[in-house]
């Protein structure tokens, strides 16, 4: 199990090191019907992902909703199993691990989650939400030890110490998104999977906790795969960025590189779809006919063609494969890059 | 600002957002959850009425027999079927036997079989739920099934059908008294669990698809865990609801069963069994059945209205 | 603002205050805001949620419960009219004929047990005298309007056979079936992905030139605001603290608070990315229940001094149509 995999790299062009490798990873959701709750139909809401990120690096994943980024977040950390795909993390395939190294992964991977209301228990107090991995995973031998730590945590996230004696309901929105990201900092992992952590924030208090993950990374030397559908704020906490339509990656470039000579069509007419907060600034707007078809029946070949300004009759025939376009620039697409 | 220190970052957060500033200035010490409830539940006058009399109920035949130390088998047939005087307050029975010592003691049993069936209900509801909720697959479809099964008992004939098979063989284990009671409180609780399990099941279905269920799991907390500390005190605010209205309805069936005949044995007085034996004479000693109905139907009532009022205090969605 | 009414303005709101009772107190909601419209102008509506902005525009259309919210002072002058004072029938009468408003979740402003073509007839015919087959045929005509495909087809479906992004196009269908003056639109496209967003803010643009319509936009989002506004209202915790055109607004912002919002936006057309930390405002919004004395973001500002505490600054103009309500 601690070979390391013999699938040839798919995206090279990451950091030498790496943390994490996706390979090929799908999810199917099966749709119960009828009377014996058979399965009448399956959402392919991962179609074969393969992505990998480098240590200390950040990548953004960035789609629109039902793109099966949050659920691509999910199966690497095994909160959602996988239908088929391999997750390499340190030389071990996550997917393949039994229950005890399951609980050890747990240690190195966290997830910050999007929702500050639901994603604090209201029935606990803020010590005992962050204390839980302390006591999980046996971190604190004593009760002023697991304190002592408590306290060190919150304040690492910029709360105070009292903060431990409250219930979460006291916390607006951001002090909530704070608490989360203690308790995930708490058995000191290595990769944080955070979905969509500031967009049900304000603006004003986005960039605080935008920058309090910048700060932790700096500090802790962290990984973050950063999952959002916000481009502005994926751009500007992205090493690199991977760009999902209908459960398949279709780009992958480095943050500044996509942004700038963006190569699929997809990609091209997201980012001009971006409004700029600046009047003066007048850009041409590629507009996307129609909505995102029903992931239970994706369209035949290249997902996109349905949409896509410049599809010719063969994209529904051929399934793109994702390849190297320029060093580091990948993309799906027959007739780009 | 790149490269900064954790002291410049506490220095920028929120230290003291004013609301929450605000918020402690007016309640000094931090309000937990079920703090909030009891302050919601407070403001529910009806609520607050209900408990009040159920206290007054609970606590009169808790203690009223030591202040009224009058036997509830004293037969004087020169008093028989006396409207309510100074020597018996409530009256006397159709043997002669003081009334209010018998509702005293005939209450401790309703309220007694009340309490231990909605104890019974709630324990079997919660655990048949909880497992339901938590696993998939056939354990949860087998379990739903055993409940609709339940559920489509008819709960009379059932109730009859039980006493009259095991009364015999509980009295010579148990005792009269005792026997009668388990099998009572056993019999209504079995078939009062079912709501208590769907609910529990319900509860468990969208609690564990909730984001701070999923960071346990994240961290690695064991099913047991997910439970005890997250998903189950989360769904308990509606099952204690339903918990309440469960001993209203225990009681009632006790007095359903009682006044039938297959309750206790006719010796011992509840409330029902005294409506049974005051009901051929209504006529001619209307207080004898009076004061019990009336028993029950406060103590109903006030259960009722408790249950509202926690419903109402519980329920989030409710803006006060 | 002048004080002689201009003929031009459709909505004047005047130092409007909108309180809800609520059992801890009054929440000032809205705490005096004034606010103008011209014919044919988009007005944006800016601010945090909390802010008031929405309250605000449901003000416009007294579409607040009362009680717990009452009108506390002002007036919401409609073409010179106040609507505070006005009756339920009259304000019917303005209501959709004259202003409409769409909200931001499209699936629960429509009734799922009505076809959308029942619901776009029965507000036509509510505001003129048709019969039930023009109704439908003028809403199959609307629904053509907001290009949606194939609409003589649609106008027999229910709500949930439409995408988030249709269902908004109905609404704004339905918004625009009787012709308003004045278009109230609540976040808009705050419940929609990027691509819808961009589709459903050229359908209104498209839709204002063809109507010539006046829009109110309620936003969060300064990018849309600027995309799509000629004047902009800044509110913060239940007041307007800056208003101004929307160039002058992002090129030169006056209050602090405006800065702050405007920096704290990471911005994908520049070449900045990641080496540059986010400008942020610290602090979060103060209680709408016992609001601090004098400026309300005093306690966030970073250039707050003894004075910003005390009294509430007024708004004052700096430059032609440019007022801020702060003390520097």
């Amino acid at each position: 199990m601690n070979a390391p995999p013999i699938v040839a790299p798919i995206v090279p062009g990451a950091p030498a090191e790496e943390l994490l490798k996706v390979r090929d990873l799908r999810k199917r959701f099966a749709i119960k019907g009828g009377i014996l709750s058979r399965t009448v139909d399956q959402v392919h809401a991962v179609d074969g992902v393969s992505f990998e990120i480098g240590k200390g690096e950040t990548l953004g994943l960035v789609g629109e909703s039902g793109c099966g980024k949050s659920t691509t977040g999910r199966c690497i950390l095994r909160l959602i199993e996988p239908s088929s795909g391999e997750v390499w993390f340190q030389g071990n395939d996550v997917t393949k691990m039994d229950h005890g190294a399951l609980q050890a992964l747990r240690r190195d991977m966290q997830i910050i989650f999007q929702d500050p209301y639901a994603s604090l228990n209201p029935r606990l107090k803020v010590g005992a939400i962050i204390g839980e991995a302390l006591t999980i995973h046996k971190l604190a031998p004593t009760q002023k030890a697991m304190e002592d730590r408590v306290v060190q945590l919150l304040e690492t996230v910029g709360l105070q110490p009292d903060h431990m004696h409250r219930f979460p309901h006291e916390f607006s929105g951001g002090q909530r998104q704070r608490i989360g990201i203690a308790r995930a900092l708490a058995v000191e992992p290595k990769l944080i999977v955070c979905d969509e952590p500031v967009s049900a924030l304000d603006v004003s208090i986005q960039a605080q906790v935008i920058n309090l993950l910048e700060d932790l990374q700096e500090q802790f030397g962290l990984t973050y795969l950063f999952i959002a559908h916000d481009l502005s704020v994926v751009e500007h906490i992205s090493t690199r960025v991977a760009v999902m339509y209908l459960g398949r990656v279709v780009e992958i470039a480095p943050s500044r590189e996509l942004y700038d000579n963006p190569l699929h069509p997809y990609t091209e007419a997201l980012l001009s779809a971006v409004p700029i907060p600046d009047p003066t600034v007048k850009r041409k707007r590629i507009m996307l006919q129609g909505d995102v078809p029903n992931p239970i029946r994706p369209p035949s070949g290249c997902h996109f063609h349905t949409r896509c300004p410049i599809a010719k009759p063969d994209c529904a025939q051929r399934v793109p494969e994702l390849r190297e376009s320029k060093p580091g620039h990948w993309v799906s697409c027959h007739y780009r890059g | 600002m790149a490269g900064s220190t954790p002291a410049s970052l506490s220095a920028e957060a929120p230290v003291q957002a004013p609301a929450v500033a605000a918020a402690q200035a007016r309640k000094a010490r931090s309000i937990s959850p079920a703090l909030e409830t009891w302050r919601r539940f407070r403001r529910h006058v009806l609520a607050v009425t209900g408990a009040v009399v159920l206290l007054i109920l609970v606590l009169a035949v808790l203690v009223g027999p030591y202040l009224w130390p009058v036997a509830i088998n004293d037969i004087d047939f020169a008093a028989k079927l006396q409207g309510p005087s100074l020597a018996h307050p409530l009256g006397t029975d159709d043997l002669g036997q003081d009334l209010l010592a018998r509702m005293m003691y005939g209450g401790r049993i309703s309220l007694a079989v009340g309490f231990a069936a909605m104890l019974v209900a709630l324990t079997v509801g919660v655990l048949v739920g909880s497992v339901a909720g938590m696993s998939s697959g056939w354990v949860d479809a087998f379990l739903m099934w055993l409940t609709d099964l339940f559920l489509a008992l008819p709960t009379l004939p059932v109730l009859l059908l039980v006493m009259y098979l095991f009364r015999d063989s509980m009295k010579k284990v148990m005792g009269v008294e005792g026997g009668a009671f388990i099998l009572i409180v056993v019999v209504i609780g079995a078939l009062r669990w079912m709501p208590v399990a769907r609910l529990v099941r319900a509860q468990f279905l969208s609690l564990r698809e909730k984001e701070f269920v999923e960071a346990a799991r994240a961290l690695g907390a064991s099913k047991v865990r997910q439970v005890v500390q997250h998903i189950l005190p989360n769904a308990l605010g509606p099952v204690i609801v339903v918990g309440t209205i469960d001993v209203a309805a225990a009681i009632i069936f006790e007095s359903t069963l009682s006044f039938l005949g297959l309750g206790f044995p006719s010796d011992v007085p509840t409330w029902g069994s005294m409506l049974r034996d005051a009901k051929d004479y209504l006529d001619i000693a209307a207080h004898w059945a009076l004061f019990p109905g009336a028993a029950i139907f406060l103590t109903v009532l006030a259960i009722n209205f408790i249950g509202d009022g926690l419903r109402d205090a519980f329920d989030p969605r409710r803006v006060l | 603002m002048p004080d002689t009414f201009v003929p031009d303005t459709l909505l004047d709101i005047r130092g409007l205050k909108t309180w809800f009772k609520t059992e801890d107190g009054m929440v000032r909601a809205v705490d005096g805001v004034d606010l103008h419209i011209d014919r044919g102008e988009t007005v944006g509506v800016v601010g945090e949620s909390g802010c008031g902005k929405t309250v605000t525009a449901r003000s416009v259309l007294k579409l607040i419960d009362m009680p717990p919210g009452r009108f506390e002072a002002g007036q919401i002058l409609w073409q010179g009219r106040d609507l505070i004072p006005l009756e339920q029938a009259e304000m019917n009468r303005i209501r959709a004929r004259e202003i409409a408003i769409i909200f931001q979740e499209p699936m629960t402003s429509l009734n799922p047990v009505y076809t959308v073509g029942d619901q776009i007839a029965e507000v036509i015919a509510l505001h003129q005298k048709l019969s039930p087959r023009q109704a439908m045929a003028g809403a199959a005509e609307m629904l053509r309007l907001v290009n949606i495909p194939n609409p003589q087809k649609r106008v027999h479906d229910y709500p949930h056979q439409f995408s988030g992004g249709m269902r908004q196009r109905v609404m704004i269908a339905m918004a625009l079936s009787c012709q308003p003056k004045l278009l109230i639109a609540d976040e808009p496209t705050t419940a929609l992905d990027v691509t819808i967003q961009a589709q459903i803010l050229e359908l209104m643009q498209e839709m204002k030139e063809k109507f010539g319509m006046a829009i109110m936009l309620i936003t969060h989002a300064m990018g849309v605001v600027a995309e799509t506004c000629q004047r902009v209202t800044v509110m913060y915790a239940g007041k307007v603290v800056e208003e101004a055109p929307v160039e002058a607004l992002f090129s030169d912002p006056r209050h602090p608070y405006t800065q702050g919002l405007i920096r704290s936006i990471p911005r994908i057309d520049r070449a900045v990315s990641r080496q540059a930390r986010l400008e942020s405002i610290q602090g979060t919004v103060p209680s709408l229940l016992n609001p601090p004395a004098g400026c309300r973001f005093a306690a966030r500002c970073k250039y707050a001094m003894d004075i910003c505490t005390q009294g509430i600054p007024p708004l004052k103009e700096v430059a032609p149509g440019h007022r801020v309500a702060c003390v520097l």
